[in-house]
C-alpha cells in the first residue's frame, strides 16, 4: 500500500534515476521527503534546492552530464522554474530528464489552480499524465525512456488525486544506476545564442515531431470499449469515465490519453471517425477538447463534441464519480436518477475549524508584538506564502496581499512607493531564500521604505520540515551541509536598520520593533524561535505548560488578543489545556494581572 | 465485487490516517480492491481530515457527495458537518465525545447539543451507532487510540465484511508494537461497545 508519492519516487528508483532536486511544494512534498530519506542511504544524489528555478538548472545540468535525473516541485513551482524550462527544451539533455508538475485541482492547498498542461504546449515538451497510483509508477520508467530517446525532458503531470491517494503497488526491480556523469562540450547545443538558438527551435520542432510518431503507437493512449458513442479523457477522470461507463450500462469506446503532447492525432481522427457524438472529460482547462475539435475540423468530421459548457463540465475544481456518471447521462440521453440528497434544511449551524496556528507558534507572538507596535499607525502588512499566511486571521488580522512566493518583499516596494501608509511585510527564512533576497537588494537599491520581519524558525514548515539554507543540519543528524546566515546576508545586502528579536520576550520585541518602524528606509526585524513543532519532534523543546490562576480577573485579553487554540473557557473563565500547552509563556506576559503561570512540577 | 463507499472524517490528530492504514491492510489480507484518497489541508493546525476509502470493484478513488455507505466520525460535529456525505441508505458510526472546535472553546460559536446531533444522524440515515471512543480509550490505556476504538466498531457493523481476526492481524501489521496489547484491547472494547449501543 503506497501514497502516489511514495509510488513516484519508488518508480524513479526503479527507473535507475542517480540525481534528483527539488523544492517542497504540496501536493508533491512526499515524494522529495521519499526520495532525500534514500539518499542518505545509498548513492542516489537528492538535494533541497532554495527554488524551482534553482532546481530545474540543478537539475539540467545533471542531466547535461549524462545522467537519469528527476526534478518535481509543484505548479506553481513551474512558473518559477519557467526561465530555464523553455530554453532547456531547445537545448535537451543526454541522460534521460523527468520534470514532475503536481497540479492541484480545487486548491487544496494552493493558491491558484493553473492547468500546467500548457507548459507542454507552449514549452515543445512531451507529456506525460497517469490515471492511478500504481500507473505513476511504471509511468516514471517510460518518461525516462522517453527523454533519452528524444534528448529531451519530459514533463510528467499529476494531479492531487493521483499524489494523495493510496493503493496496492506491485514493486518492480531496480534498475541500476549510472551516479557519475560527464559532459562533453557541445557548443553548438549547449550555448543559446541566437545564432544557435535559431537552429536548436528548428530541432526542437522535429523532435516534437519524432515525438508525434511515438504517441501515436504509446501504449499510454488507449481505446477500450465498443459502439459509436465516444468519451476521450486523461487521468484520474479516465476512472470516474470507466465507472460512469459500467454503473449505467452504456455501449460506449473511450479513449485514455496518457500521452498528452504531442497528442495522437491520427489515432484520435480515427476515434472520431467511427463515432457519432464524443465527450471529453478533462479537469482543468480546454486542453483536449480544443485539439480534439480542430483534429474534426481537418477531417470535415461533423459530429457532436462537447466537454466544457454551461450544461457540461466545469473549467473550475476537481471532478467526481457522480458528477461524471450524471454529466455522461446527460450528454448521451440516457436515463439516470442521482442519489436522493439528504436534507439537511434543519441541520443547524456547525462551528467552524478554521486552521489555526499551532499552541506556542512562535509567528503569533512575532504579529501580537508587530500590532502593538504600530499601534495608531496607518498600515499594509504584505504577507507571503507559509504557515504564518494564517496570519490574515482574526485576532491577529496581520496580512493584506499575498499572491506568490516573495512577492511580501518586492510589493512591499510598490506599496510604499505609492501610498502614503506604513508598509510593513512579513516572509518566512525558507521563502526568503526562495524569492526574498532579490526584492530585498531591490529594496536597498531604489531606496524604498519599509520594515520587514522576517520570521526565522529554522525550518521550511508549511509543507512537512524540510531543511533549508539557513537550517541547522548537524540538528537533523546530517553533516557535510553549510550554512547560511540570514543576518549577515541581511546586512551584506546593505540594509542599513537590522534588529534581531527574540519573540518570547513580549516588551523587549516590542521596543525593538518600534524602533525599526521608525527608521526611515528598509529596516529589517529577524524573529528568531525554532518551529515549535519541529523542536518537538526533535526533542530540543519540552512542554511546560501554564495555567490561569485565580487572580485572573476575566478581561479575557489573553483570549482576544491572541487566540491561541490552547485556551478554552469553562464556566466562563478561560483555562488553558495543559496537554497542548507547550509554554511559550506569550499569554503569560500580555495578562494584565500576571495570572498566568508555569504549572509546577 | 460489490462495491462498499466509507468516508471517515476526524479533526486533525486524531489518528485517522493511520485507521484508513489499517483498513487497507484488512483490504490487503482479505483479497478486497481498495482504493483510498485523503485530504489533509492543514491537519496539523487544527484542521478537518478526511479520508475516502473505497472497497471492491468501482475504480475511483474518491466517493461523491450522497453516495457514502458508511459514514465513521471520529468527532461528533465533524459526523454532522458531512452528513452530505451520506445518504437514507448509510449506516452512521461517531464518535460522541468531542475536542470542540477552538472558535467554540472560546465562547464564539455554539456546538450543537449531542442529543440534537445523535437525532438528526439517526433521522436521516439508515442506522446510527454513537460511542464515546474517548472514554473506551482511556479505559484501554491511552486516549491515543480512539481511532482503534472506532475501528471495532465499524467492524462489528458487518457492513465491511472483514472479520475480527482479519483486522486484529491488520492492527498488528500497521500500529507500533509497543501499543500493540492496548489497541488490541481497544479494538475489542469497540467492537463490544458498538453492540451494546444496539441493544
Amino acid at each position: 500500500m503506497l501514497l502516489g508519492n511514495e509510488a513516484i519516487a519508488r518508480g524513479a528508483v526503479e527507473a535507475g534515476v542517480a540525481f534528483a532536486s527539488t523544492y517542497p511544494g504540496t501536493p508533491s512534498s512526499e515524494i522529495s521527503l521519499n526520495l532525500f530519506q534514500m539518499s542518505k542511504e545509498s548513492d542516489l544524489y537528492f538535494e533541497y534546492s532554495t527554488n524551482e528555478k534553482v532546481a530545474l538548472e540543478v537539475a539540467a545540468g545533471a542531466a547535461n552530464s549524462g545522467l537519469r535525473t528527476f526534478c518535481m516541485m509543484k505548479h506553481v513551482g513551474l512558473n518559477v522554474a519557467a526561465d530555464p524550462l523553455m530554453t532547456l527544451a531547445y537545448v535537451g539533455v543526454t541522460g534521460g530528464m523527468v520534470i514532475l508538475s503536481a497540479d492541484d485541482p480545487s486548491m487544496f492547498s494552493s493558491q491558484n489552480e493553473q492547468d500546467n498542461r500548457y507548459y507542454a504546449k507552449f514549452g515543445n515538451l512531451p507529456m506525460l499524465e497517469p490515471s492511478s497510483v500504481p500507473e505513476a509508477k511504471d509511468m516514471i520508467q517510460y518518461a525516462f525512456d522517453l527523454s533519452e530517446q528524444l534528448n529531451q525532458p519530459v514533463l510528467f503531470r499529476t494531479t492531487t488525486r493521483i499524489n494523495h491517494s493510496n493503493t496496492y503497488v506491485t514493486f518492480g526491480d531496480i534498475k541500476e544506476r549510472k551516479t557519475r556523469g560527464r559532459f562533453i562540450r557541445e557548443p553548438g547545443r549547449c550555448v543559446t545564442v541566437p545564432a544557435v538558438s535559431r537552429q536548436l527551435h528548428v530541432k526542437v520542432l522535429e523532435k516534437m515531431d519524432k515525438a508525434k510518431e511515438i504517441s501515436e503507437t504509446s501504449p499510454l493512449n488507449t481505446v477500450e470499449g465498443s459502439g459509436r458513442l465516444g468519451i476521450i479523457t486523461n487521468g484520474v477522470s479516465y476512472y470516474y469515465a470507466r465507472d460512469a461507463v459500467k454503473d449505467l450500462g452504456l455501449e460506449a469506446r473511450i479513449l485514455r490519453i496518457g500521452f498528452s503532447n504531442p497528442l495522437p492525432e491520427q489515432k484520435i481522427k480515427d476515434f472520431l471517425a467511427g463515432c457519432d457524438k464524443v465527450l471529453i472529460i478533462e479537469e482543468g482547462e480546454p486542453f483536449m477538447e480544443e485539439a480534439v475539435k480542430a483534429f474534426a475540423q481537418e477531417e470535415g468530421i461533423m459530429i457532436t463534441i462537447s466537454g466544457k459548457s454551461k450544461a457540461l463540465f466545469s473549467r473550475l475544481y476537481e471532478y467526481d464519480p457522480a458528477m461524471v456518471r450524471e454529466k455522461t447521462a446527460a450528454f448521451f440521453n440516457i436515463p439516470y436518477t442521482p442519489t436522493t440528497k439528504i436534507d439537511t434544511t434543519n441541520i443547524p449551524p456547525i462551528p467552524m475549524r478554521p486552521p489555526n496556528l499551532c499552541s506556542g507558534c512562535s509567528h503569533r507572538a512575532t504579529f501580537y508584538e508587530v500590532q502593538q507596535a504600530a499601534k495608531g499607525m496607518d498600515i499594509i502588512c504584505p504577507n507571503d506564502i507559509g504557515c504564518y499566511t494564517l496570519g490574515f486571521l482574526p485576532p491577529l488580522s496581520t496580512g493584506d496581499f499575498v499572491i506568490c512566493m516573495g512577492s511580501s518583499v518586492s510589493t512591499s516596494c510598490g506599496f510604499s512607493k505609492a501610498t502614503d501608509q506604513k508598509v510593513i511585510s512579513f516572509i518566512g527564512d525558507s521563502t526568503f531564500f526562495h524569492s526574498g533576497i532579490t526584492g530585498l537588494v531591490n529594496a536597498v537599491f531604489n531606496n524604498h521604505n519599509f520594515t520587514l520581519v522576517i520570521l526565522e524558525n529554522g525550518i521550511t514548515a508549511m509543507t512537512g520540515h524540510q531543511p533549508h539554507p539557513a537550517a541547522d543540519m548537524e540538528q537533523f543528524g546530517f553533516s557535510g551541509y553549510g550554512r547560511v546566515n540570514i543576518e549577515a546576508l541581511v546586512r551584506a545586502i546593505g540594509v542599513q536598520h537590522v534588529s534581531v528579536i527574540k519573540p518570547f520576550k513580549v516588551r523587549k520585541s516590542i521596543d525593538t520593533i518600534k524602533e525599526a518602524l521608525s527608521f526611515k528606509g528598509v529596516s529589517v526585524v529577524i524573529s528568531q524561535e525554532p518551529c515549535m513543532l519541529y523542536a518537538k519532534s526533535i526533542k530540543i523543546l519540552n512542554a511546560r505548560p501554564f495555567r490561569v490562576t485565580d487572580k485572573c480577573k476575566d478581561h479575557k485579553d489573553c483570549i482576544n488578543s491572541i487566540a491561541c487554540p490552547s485556551f478554552y473557557i469553562e464556566d466562563g473563565r478561560v483555562k488553558i489545556d495543559a496537554d497542548t500547552c507547550v509554554g511559550c509563556a506569550l499569554c503569560a506576559q500580555i495578562c494584565p494581572e500576571n495570572a498566568i503561570t508555569p504549572i509546577k512540577k | 465485487m460489490e462495491t462498499t463507499r466509507l468516508i471517515i472524517v476526524a479533526v486533525g490528530g486524531q489518528g485517522n490516517l493511520l485507521a484508513s492504514k489499517v483498513l487497507g491492510e484488512a483490504a490487503l489480507i482479505s483479497g478486497v480492491p481498495v482504493r483510498m484518497s485523503e485530504i489533509h489541508g492543514m491537519a496539523q493546525r487544527g484542521g478537518v481530515v478526511e479520508s475516502a476509502i473505497v472497497f471492491g470493484d468501482a475504480e475511483s478513488s474518491i466517493i461523491s457527495d450522497n453516495e457514502a455507505d458508511i459514514l465513521l466520525g471520529f468527532e461528533p460535529a465533524e459526523t454532522l458537518r458531512a452528513i452530505n456525505r451520506a445518504n437514507k441508505n448509510t449506516i452512521v458510526i461517531t464518535n460522541t465525545a468531542m475536542p470542540p472546535p477552538f472558535t467554540v472553546a472560546i465562547g464564539k460559536g455554539v456546538y450543537p447539543p449531542i442529543d440534537t446531533i445523535k437525532t438528526l444522524l439517526q433521522e436521516k440515515c439508515k442506522s446510527l451507532v454513537a460511542i464515546d471512543a474517548m472514554k473506551i480509550a482511556r479505559e484501554a490505556g491511552t486516549p491515543m487510540s480512539v481511532n482503534i476504538v472506532l475501528l471495532g466498531a465499524l467492524v462489528q457493523s458487518g457492513r465491511l465484511g472483514f472479520t475480527k481476526e482479519t483486522m486484529m492481524e491488520a492492527i498488528k501489521r500497521r500500529t507500533k508494537k509497543d501499543f500493540l496489547p492496548m489497541n488490541i484491547k481497544a479494538f475489542e472494547m469497540g467492537f463490544e461497545a458498538a453492540k451494546a449501543s444496539k441493544g
